[in-house]
């Protein structure tokens, strides 16, 4: 306003104030302090009409100190520095209050990302007891196989007591899990969703009059209950690990470990289970077990002199001796066995040592650990289960022996049984690794579908001309190498054995071996992948692959081959 | 059906709140008195409202009789601050005193649900706190030497912090409280406040490097002895306080980072020194780790935040109750688990309208001492929010402070009740001496002084003069240009006459 009276009174031809500094004197940015330094000043002016006898004497101004300018009061010198306006003082509180608005977004931003990122995670915590709270309203839901059969139920007593009941007892133990005295397994990651009703809001406000308890959702595993008994059954004394995927869709069909315990009567035994000095049966081997993988890592092995050599392995020769030495380390066959000249595809077949450790020691540890990465070593498996990383640690200035070691997949290799069973179902699945589930759909209490997990694509981990050769090297390893026991069936099969060997006893002396055998069967179109680990179970063709015979023997008596 | 009325009950508070946060912001955009006042009262309705339905749900849960005289005492208590706030002091601002009631009536709400009796406790506290809150606008209308206190507020905080870091009794690891006869107070609480009105009162002085290296001296010592009796929430807000302060007041960044580089030095030699320092570290990376012993607190909060999602499991369906000393520390737990996620976030959006509320009143304020002071307070409060609400969620190390207004704790309530009524005296003040509109007909009052009448009004020395019956507000008698001044303030400002006399001659110069 004050500019257009004065440009009206400029054009009018009136006298103007132009001092600046009585802009603001009216308005609200007028600062009176301000005003108030200019009348000091003024004053101080007049000091000059005292006589100058009566002033004290002035020494002659002295340059001042470092010291005494730090500690000069400089806001006194109005003079100099023009004092700021009310609107320049409030810019620093402008600023302020941007900051500590930004904190608060920030909270608000974290309860956002708390909410969309991480509360899931935290709902299914084990040691989370807030769900509990929803059993007063909801009846926990049950947990079905594929094929229809009850694994975990609760059964409602007449006087309202509720028992959760285990139809398969030990079979399933590890994948469903148990509920009281903590939770693990499917119980405690689906434990949200088992203790939520989707039936129809008519019934639940029904219910709610009634006073009774709404029936949870239930669970529709993957796992096939018929396979999943047969792994139990072939694995028989045996502590180790079954899975079994599909690798197609990234379906896991069974999954056992064993030793296993009853979550019947989990509450009874859990002094026993918990035992440190014992074999910690509430551990699910299957995901979170790390094992030597043995010579089954000769896949990965085998792969990366592929891709070392543009797939062009025709030329390789190697004279197995039984032994080979570089520096101080030696590395002898299974059983001291002398293969004679080997190509690729045969030391693939004889799982011939000395061949893999001298192409251990040809291969560039970078790319090594690039390969065996994509196939999720060093990082964790996308599944929601408890599980372990598979590790393969390999530096690129690793001695001889570690290079040799590691090529043979011992050394300080190790990786989970749903780890091999990945690599074995990603070679069937010609070189697209699935990502792997145990859920198929979550419906309601009657039936109703209410979520639906649908298979998807991890990555595609190799070419199809890698898988492709891959898949030549271990469908010949059941044709005319370890695995012969697969042969001459009514089924083609594929895979590779391990005998891993292992330090039982911590002294470095006895070494043990635990059986491995991972595998597909139905070459041209597989249908199932399979890992089986037996500890201490010998050679892999004495134990594992008799085991894994039983399991695809089972599946082609359910499901028809093509 | 007790069960479907909680879960629409939630919903239907929800919404409620929601609508009143919208408000609490769409205020500042509005220019009209009239059509702020219709504004500020649907507030309170909706205040009142979620009061009535968490009630509503109480008693179909608890059935207490009680119950229902305990609603009523509430009710009249809210109704009293508001209709005593606004007759006895029409200039305070409305917006702070609505904030303050719902951010009461959402402690109210929890504390109520959580335990009855400390409920009951908490209103009698709060009922004599507001009496004192309604004569502090007096006090500082009165006494106008508050600002050369200085070293009388340092003496007394360091006294105080110094008693209780000596004879404070020990309660969860922290030397907070002093025991009094039947009384326990927790002075950190109110030093908080004699805190800000000693830094402002010496940096309003002069911000000289000396009287800084003083200021940041007194402050230091408040901090240590805040660190060496373990509590460490304050120690933080009493820091972080003195440094944006200190920044407004020296408007030098150097300072500031400087502050914040010694700051971050000394969280490093505290985590190393300390053994409590770094179990609330290892607490904050990892909860569940230590979930058996100390991480089990934090860890409860989370596992109550998570199970109350978006849109929360609705009043007695949750259980904050299972996190070890939610009424103190985790009220915003609480209100997350049972009320909702996004509730939660309404009520931290009404604890920031506060603050930009409370630095509005810091802007409008014209004596350094008082600007800093109103700032000071704003950001105790802000951290202190920012702590408990960080802690709760684990996005930052937990601190154990206590969220003010809304947690169980006479000191805390009652200092945060202060520091409102404070500001909001300060407000009063300001906006009193303000004639409503100043002399405007055109004419100058002191027509010695060299104001330049508008163009358009007569010249000086013809009448009407201001007091032979002319009406120079009247519109009628306005220059033919003239506009109202535009406000630029929510409360809408004038600019002040009375205060700044205009005593300048032509030159620009001061009139002797």
């Amino acid at each position: 306003m004050k500019k257009t009276q004065d440009d009206e009174m400029k054009r009018d031809g009136l006298p103007v104030d132009e001092d600046p500094s009585m802009e603001n004197r009216y308005s609200d940015e007028y600062d009176r302090d301000e005003d108030l330094d200019m009348e000091e000043e003024v004053l101080s002016e007049y000091a000059g009409d005292v006589p100058e006898e009566e002033l004290p004497s002035r020494k002659p101004k002295k340059k001042k100190s470092f010291f005494s300018r730090l500690f000069t009061d400089k806001s006194k010198n109005s003079q100099q520095e023009p004092p700021l306006s009310h609107k320049e003082k409030n810019r620093y509180y402008v600023r302020v209050s941007y900051f500590i608005v930004a904190m608060f977004l920030s909270l608000c931003v974290y309860l956002v990302y708390f909410n969309v990122a991480e509360r899931d995670a935290i709902n299914s915590n084990s040691n989370n007891s807030k769900q509990d709270s929803n059993e007063d309203l909801v009846v926990r839901g049950s947990i079905y196989s594929t094929d229809g059969e009850l694994l975990a139920g609760t059964n409602v007593a007449e006087d309202g007591t509720e028992t959760r009941v285990y139809p398969f007892s030990n079979v399933f133990a590890h994948v469903v899990g148990y509920s009281t005295n903590g939770r693990s397994g499917a119980e405690s990651v689906y434990n949200t969703e088992l203790l939520t009703s989707h039936a129809s809001l008519f019934e639940q406000i029904q219910n709610e009059s009634l006073d009774m308890k709404v029936r949870g959702d239930s669970l529709v595993l993957t796992l096939d209950s018929r396979i999943q008994q047969a792994c139990y059954n072939a694995l028989g004394a045996y502590k180790g690990a079954i899975v079994v995927i599909e690798p197609s869709t990234g379906r896991i069909l069974a999954m056992v470990s064993k030793p296993d315990f009853d979550p019947n009567s989990i509450d009874s035994d859990w002094e026993a289970l918990n035992d440190a000095t014992g074999d910690s049966p509430l551990y699910n081997r299957a995901t979170q077990g790390l094992y030597p993988p043995g010579s089954t890592f000769k896949i990965l092995t085998t792969l990366a002199y592929l891709r070392q050599h543009n797939n062009q392995y025709e030329d390789f020769y190697f004279n197995c001796q039984g032994v080979v030495t570089q520096e101080d380390v030696s590395i002898t066959c299974y059983n001291g066995a002398v293969h004679g000249g080997q190509n690729l595809e045969q030391a693939f077949d004889n799982s011939c040592n000395g061949a893999f450790a001298t192409i251990g020691l040809e291969l560039d540890n970078k790319a090594f650990t690039e390969t065996c990465e994509d196939f999720l070593f060093n990082q964790s498996i996308p599944i929601n289960m408890s599980s372990a990383n598979s590790l393969f640690p390999l530096p690129e200035d690793a001695s001889y022996g570690e290079e040799m070691t590691t090529a043979i997949g011992q050394g300080n290799t190790v990786a989970t049984p749903l780890q091999m069973a990945m690599v074995a179902a990603t070679v069937a699945n010609g070189g697209v690794m699935m990502t792997p589930y145990y859920v198929d759909r979550i419906e309601t209490y009657d039936n109703e579908t209410v979520e639906e997990y649908s298979p998807s694509v991890y990555k595609t981990v190799m070419t199809a001309e890698e898988a492709e050769i891959l898949g030549n090297f271990m469908e010949s390893v059941v044709t005319n190498g370890t695995a012969s026991a697969l042969s001459g069936q009514l089924y083609t099969a594929a895979g590779k054995t391990g005998s891993a060997e292992y330090d039982s006893d911590g002294t470095g002396e006895s070494l043990n071996t635990h059986s491995w055998f991972v595998g597909y069967s139905n070459v041209d179109n597989p249908d199932i992948a399979v890992a089986v680990i037996a500890e201490d179970g010998g050679s892999g063709s004495s134990t594992a692959v008799p085991i894994a015979k039983q399991i695809f023997d089972t599946y082609y008596q359910y499901y028809s081959y093509d | 059906m007790t069960k479907l009325i909680i879960d629409i009950s939630k919903y239907i508070l929800l919404i409620l709140i929601a609508i009143y946060t919208f408000q609490s912001y769409s205020v500042f955009k509005k220019k009209d008195e009239d059509a702020k006042e219709f504004l500020f009262l649907r507030q309170n309705a909706l205040m009142f409202a979620i009061h009535f339905v968490a009630f509503v749900v109480f008693y179909l849960r608890m059935e207490e009789p009680t119950l229902f005289y305990f609603y009523g005492a509430q009710a009249i208590y809210l109704a009293a601050v508001l209709v005593l706030f606004r007759n006895l002091y029409p200039k305070a601002s409305k917006l702070l005193i609505n904030n303050m009631c719902m951010l009461i009536t959402v402690g109210f709400i929890m504390l109520t649900r959580i335990s009855y009796d400390q409920s009951i406790r908490q209103f009698k506290i709060l009922a004599v706190a507001t009496v004192v809150a309604l004569l502090v606008p007096i006090i500082i209308r009165k006494f106008r030497f508050l600002s050369k206190w200085t070293y009388v507020y340092a003496v007394l905080g360091l006294g105080l912090l110094g008693v209780v870091a000596v004879l404070g009794n020990e309660t969860y690891g922290a030397k907070m409280q002093l025991d009094i006869g039947a009384f326990s107070f927790q002075p950190s609480e109110f030093v908080k406040i004699i805190f800000v009105f000693c830094v402002a009162g010496m940096l309003a002085k002069s911000t000289s490097f000396l009287q800084v290296v003083k200021a940041t001296a007194i402050a230091a010592l408040h901090v240590l002895i805040l660190v060496a009796s373990t509590d460490l929430g304050s120690a933080l807000i009493f820091f972080l306080t003195y440094l944006l302060m200190l920044y407004v007041a020296t408007r030098d960044w150097r300072y500031l980072a400087a502050g914040l580089l010694a700051g971050a030095l000394a969280a490093v030699v505290a985590y190393f020194l300390f053994s409590h320092v770094r179990v609330r570290v290892q607490i904050w990376q990892d909860p569940f780790a230590s979930y058996a012993g100390d991480g089990y607190q934090v860890a409860q909060s989370l596992f109550s935040i998570a199970a109350g999602g978006w849109f929360g499991t609705g009043l007695y369906q949750g259980s904050p109750t299972a996190i070890p000393i939610v009424e103190q520390d985790f009220m915003f737990s609480a209100i997350a688990e049972e009320l909702g996620g996004l509730f939660a976030m309404c009520v931290i959006l009404i604890c920031m309208s506060c603050f930009i509320m409370i630095v509005n009143i810091a802007m409008k304020m014209e004596k350094t001492f008082y600007k800093l002071t109103a700032l000071g307070l704003g950001c105790t409060y802000a951290v202190q929010v920012f702590l408990t609400v960080g802690g709760a969620m684990k996005m930052i190390p937990m601190t154990g402070v206590t969220f003010p207004l809304i947690s169980y704790g006479g000191s805390s309530i009652m200092s945060t009740v202060l520091m409102f009524a404070i500001v909001q005296g300060f407000y009063i003040s300001r906006r009193e001496k303000r004639p409503p509109m100043p002399y405007y007909g055109g004419y100058p009052p002191y027509p010695d002084q060299g104001y330049y009448p508008p163009y358009g009004a007569p010249p000086y020395g013809n009448p009407p003069y201001p007091n032979d019956g002319y009406d120079p507000y009247s519109r009628q008698n306005m220059p033919p240009h003239y506009q109202e001044p535009v406000e630029d303030y929510i409360d809408g400002e004038y600019s002040d006459y009375e205060e700044n006399p205009r005593r300048r001659n032509e030159t620009g110069r001061a009139a002797r």
